[in-house]
C-alpha cells in the first residue's frame, strides 16, 4: 500500500480526442514547494502545446515522466507529498506510475465521444458532448474556431456538467453555408441569426429546455443573440472577449485570417490570438489550413468578416442584445488583459456583468489560462436560479 | 477526428466528388472500367489496381475505357481539355510516356504560351510510378524529373491520403496540364482524410517533421522512408526536419531555403536516378541560394543510375531505404573540415 498523502500529478486530457501527451520541459523540480496554479510542466499533444498548472499544493517529491516520452492521459507524471512520507513509499508509487506509462495507450482505446450531427434548417451542424450528469453547458466558439477550441475546458467541466461544444455554420465539420451575408435581405443580422439558429437547433436536438451558454468572441455575440430571442431558456451566460461591446477591433486579424493561403501567411496572423506567440505550433497552423482549404470555407469566412466589420470597426451591437435579455440571466465577462484582437477595456461596456480580467492571456484565455476561465464559468452557473 | 481511408480510396473520392461537382470532368484510360465480358459488375476491374472502381456506374457515359493506344487517348484528352472538358486521363504506368510524349510536352505544355494566354488546357494525367512491385525495368521507373524539366507542366507527387485527395482536386480545378504521380506502393496506406472536398494548393511544401539539426528534402514514397530514418535518428539525438515537396513544379523554394538556413545541413532523398533529378535540382538550389548557411556538403540518397532490376534481391537493394538515409545524415552531421 502506498501512503494516501501522496498526491499524483497526472497527464491532463486536453481535448476529447487526446490520448497521449509529452512533457517538453519540467518547470518544477524535485524538492520544489508548489501552490495551486503554479506552472509544473510544458506539455505537447498532437494538437497543441500548453502549460500544466498545479491543482494541489505541496512538495514535488518525485518526477515520474521523463522529458520527451509519451504518457497516456491520466497517467501519473509526478508525485506531490509531505516531507515525512518515506522514500520507500514514494518509490513504490513511482513503480506503479511507471508501469502505466510503459504500458502506453491500449490499441482499442477510443478517441473521444462520437461526433453527433443535427439538421438545423437544412444545414448539418456537428457537436460533441462529454459528461453524464448535471446542467447542460453549450460552448460556442469564435470566428475561425471550432468545437476543439474548448479542448482545455470541456473535459474538466464534464466532471460536474453535461458539456457540449458545437461547430457553428461555416466552421469545423458543420455545413459551410452561413447565409447570404450582409448583402442578403436581412443584412448583417441575417448571418448572426443563422449562427444563433444553429445554437438553438443543437439545444433542441439535445432536448435541453434550459442551458448555460459560454461564448467566445463572435460566439459571445451569437450566445447573446440566442439569449435575446428566448431569455427563459438560458440559465447563464459566460462571455469570453465577446464581439460587439465597442467599436475597436483588430480588422487586420479578421481579414488576414480569411485571406491567408499558406503556412507562412497564416502563422503570424494566428500568433496575434495569444499573449505568447509560442503557443502556435506547426500542428495548430496545419489544422487551421486544413479547415481553410475545405470547399465553402473561404466564402464563409469572408461573409463573416463582412458581418463583423463595418469598414474597420465592429458592426455587431451586443449592448442592445444585453438590454433585450434584461437582468434575469446572470452574465459574466472574461477577458485577457493582453488581448490583441478586441481590447480588454471593452469589458467595461458589458453592463451588469461580473468581470474577470485575466493576466497573461490574449484573445484566447480559455486556451491560455483555462483554470481561471473554468472557475469563472462555474461561478456564473452557481449564480443561476 | 477525421475518418481514415487509404490512398487509393482518397484518389477515388477526389474523382467522384469532382465529377459530382462539375459535369465537365470525365475519366478516361485503359481499363478505367475494365473487365468487359466478366460476369457480374460492369466495371469488374475498375482500373489495373482498382483506383477508378465504382465511377463507371455512378457517372454514366463519363468514364471511358480506351483502346491500348496512349498516343491516341492522351492526345484525345488534351484535345478535349482545349475544347472545354476537364479530362482526367490515366497513363497506367509512367513508363509508357514514350508513345504519347509529343502530345504532352510539345502540345499540352505549350498551348497557353503559344496562344498568348488565350488557350487553357485543364487536363490531368494520372500515372503510376516507382519500384517495389516486382514489375521490372519497364513498369517501375520514377520519371517525374523528366516532366519537372518542362515549363508549362505541373508535377504533383502526393505522399499521403490527405494530400492525394486535396492535390487531385486542385489538379482537376487547375487550368494547366497536371501530371499526377501515384506510387504503386502507397495505395494501401491509410490516413485521416476529411469527407468534405478541399483543394490543396500547388507549390506549398509540407514540413512534416520539425527538427533543428539537419534538413531532409524528399517527395512521394520517400517521404515515409525519410520519416522512418528521422525517427531512428531522433533516438540517437539527431533532430531532422523533413520536408515533403508535394509538387516538384511549381517548387516551394522558400520552405527549403528557410529550413536549410536554420539547420545548415541538407540531405535530399529521391527515388529517381541520381543524374538530372529532384535530388540534383534541390542540391543546386541550396548550393546557389543558401551557400552561406551550409556547414557541410550536401548528400543525396537516390536509386543507382541503372534500370530497375527484376531480381527481387536486387530490386530491394535498388530502392533507397531508411538505413541509407540514416547513413547519409550521419555523414553530413559528422563532417569536419
Amino acid at each position: 500500500m502506498t501512503d494516501d498523502r501522496i498526491v499524483p500529478v497526472t497527464m491532463p486530457k486536453w481535448g476529447l480526442s487526446m490520448q497521449l501527451g509529452k512533457i517538453t520541459a519540467w518547470v518544477a523540480a524535485e524538492g520544489d514547494d508548489v501552490k495551486v496554479g503554479d506552472d509544473l510542466a510544458d506539455i505537447e499533444t498532437e494538437k497543441i502545446t500548453g502549460t500544466l498548472e498545479a491543482s494541489d499544493a505541496g512538495t514535488v517529491r518525485r518526477i515520474v515522466a521523463r522529458v520527451g516520452e509519451d504518457v497516456p492521459v491520466s497517467g501519473t507524471i509526478a508525485l506531490i507529498a509531505p516531507a515525512d512520507v518515506t522514500d520507500d513509499d514514494l518509490d513504490a508509487a513511482v513503480a506503479l506510475a511507471r508501469a502505466v506509462i510503459d504500458a502506453g495507450v491500449p490499441d482499442d482505446a477510443v478517441g473521444g465521444p462520437e461526433l453527433q450531427t443535427a439538421d438545423v434548417g437544412g444545414r448539418k451542424i456537428s457537436y460533441a458532448g462529454a459528461g453524464e450528469d448535471g446542467d447542460v453547458i453549450l460552448l460556442v466558439h469564435g470566428y475561425g474556431g471550432d468545437r476543439n477550441s474548448w479542448l482545455f475546458l470541456q473535459e474538466p467541466l464534464a466532471a460536474r456538467y453535461r458539456v457540449y461544444a458545437l461547430d457553428l455554420p461555416g466552421h469545423g465539420t458543420s455545413a459551410k453555408d452561413v447565409g447570404a451575408g450582409p448583402a442578403g435581405p436581412e443584412g448583417p443580422a441575417g448571418t448572426l441569426s443563422v449562427l444563433a439558429g444553429a445554437v438553438t437547433g443543437v439545444l433542441d436536438a439535445l432536448g435541453a429546455e434550459r442551458a448555460h451558454l459560454v461564448g467566445h468572441s463572435m460566439g459571445g455575440a451569437v450566445a447573446l443573440a440566442v439569449a435575446a430571442r428566448d431569455p427563459g431558456r438560458i440559465a447563464s451566460l459566460t462571455l469570453i472577449a465577446p464581439s460587439g461591446f465597442g467599436s475597436e477591433i483588430n480588422a487586420g486579424y479578421l481579414r488576414g485570417f480569411a485571406d491567408a493561403q499558406t503556412r507562412r501567411e497564416l502563422k503570424p496572423v494566428v500568433g496575434q490570438l495569444f499573449a505568447d506567440d509560442l503557443l502556435v505550433t506547426r500542428q495548430l497552423v496545419e489544422d487551421l489550413l486544413a479547415y481553410k482549404r475545405l470547399d465553402g470555407v473561404d466564402e464563409a469566412l469572408h461573409a463573416l468578416v463582412d458581418t463583423l466589420l463595418d469598414g474597420d470597426v465592429q458592426r455587431a451591437d451586443s449592448a442592445a442584445l444585453m438590454a433585450a435579455i434584461g437582468d434575469t440571466v446572470p452574465v459574466t465577462v472574461v477577458w485577457g488583459r493582453a488581448d490583441r484582437i478586441i481590447p480588454a477595456a471593452q469589458a467595461e461596456s458589458v453592463a451588469g456583468a461580473i468581470r474577470h480580467l485575466v493576466d497573461g492571456a490574449g484573445h484566447m484565455p480559455h486556451m491560455e489560462r483555462p483554470a481561471e476561465v473554468q472557475a469563472a464559468i462555474e461561478e456564473t452557473i452557481a449564480r443561476s436560479t | 477526428m477525421a475518418r481514415s481511408i487509404t490512398y487509393r480510396e482518397a484518389v477515388n473520392e477526389a474523382l467522384a466528388q469532382e465529377m459530382e461537382r462539375d459535369e465537365s470532368v470525365i475519366v478516361m484510360g485503359e481499363d478505367n472500367a475494365g473487365g468487359a465480358g466478366s460476369p457480374g459488375e460492369s466495371d469488374a476491374w475498375g482500373g489495373v489496381l482498382g483506383v477508378t472502381k465504382g465511377l463507371y456506374d455512378k457517372f454514366p457515359g463519363r468514364v471511358l475505357d480506351t483502346p491500348i493506344s496512349e498516343s491516341a487517348f492522351i492526345g484525345a484528352a488534351i484535345g478535349a481539355a482545349t475544347a472545354g472538358l476537364r479530362p482526367v486521363a490515366e497513363l497506367m504506368f509512367v513508363d509508357f510516356m514514350g508513345v504519347c510524349f509529343d502530345q504532352i510536352y510539345n502540345q499540352a505544355a505549350k498551348f497557353r504560351y503559344m496562344f498568348g494566354g488565350k488557350a487553357v488546357t485543364p487536363v490531368v494525367i494520372r500515372t503510376m510510378y516507382g519500384a517495389g512491385l516486382r514489375a521490372a525495368a519497364q513498369h517501375s521507373q520514377c520519371l517525374y524529373p523528366l516532366f519537372t524539366h518542362i515549363p508549362g507542366l505541373k508535377v504533383v507527387l502526393p505522399a499521403t491520403p490527405y494530400d492525394a485527395k486535396g492535390l487531385l482536386i486542385q489538379a482537376i480545378r487547375d487550368n494547366d496540364p497536371v501530371i499526377f504521380f501515384e506510387h504503386k506502393a502507397l495505395y494501401d496506406l491509410p490516413g485521416p482524410v476529411p469527407e468534405e472536398s478541399y483543394a490543396l494548393p500547388f507549390g506549398e511544401a509540407n514540413v512534416i517533421r520539425e527538427g533543428g539539426d539537419i534538413t531532409i528534402v524528399t517527395v512521394g514514397r520517400m517521404v515515409h522512408t525519410s520519416l522512418e530514418a528521422a525517427g531512428q535518428l531522433a533516438a540517437d539525438g539527431v533532430q531532422c526536419e523533413v520536408i515533403d515537396l508535394r509538387t516538384t513544379s511549381p517548387l516551394d523554394e522558400d520552405t527549403v531555403l528557410e529550413s536549410v538556413e536554420g539547420t545548415g545541413r541538407l540531405v535530399v532523398v529521391d527515388e529517381s536516378h541520381p543524374r538530372c533529378s529532384i535530388a540534383t535540382d534541390i542540391s543546386a538550389l541550396v548550393a546557389r541560394k543558401a551557400f552561406g548557411a551550409l556547414q557541410a556538403p550536401i548528400e543525396m540518397v537516390t536509386a543507382p543510375h541503372t534500370p530497375v532490376p527484376f531480381s527481387t534481391a536486387l530490386e530491394d537493394l535498388y530502392i533507397p531505404d531508411a538505413q541509407r538515409v540514416v547513413n547519409a545524415v550521419k555523414t553530413v552531421t559528422g563532417w569536419t573540415r
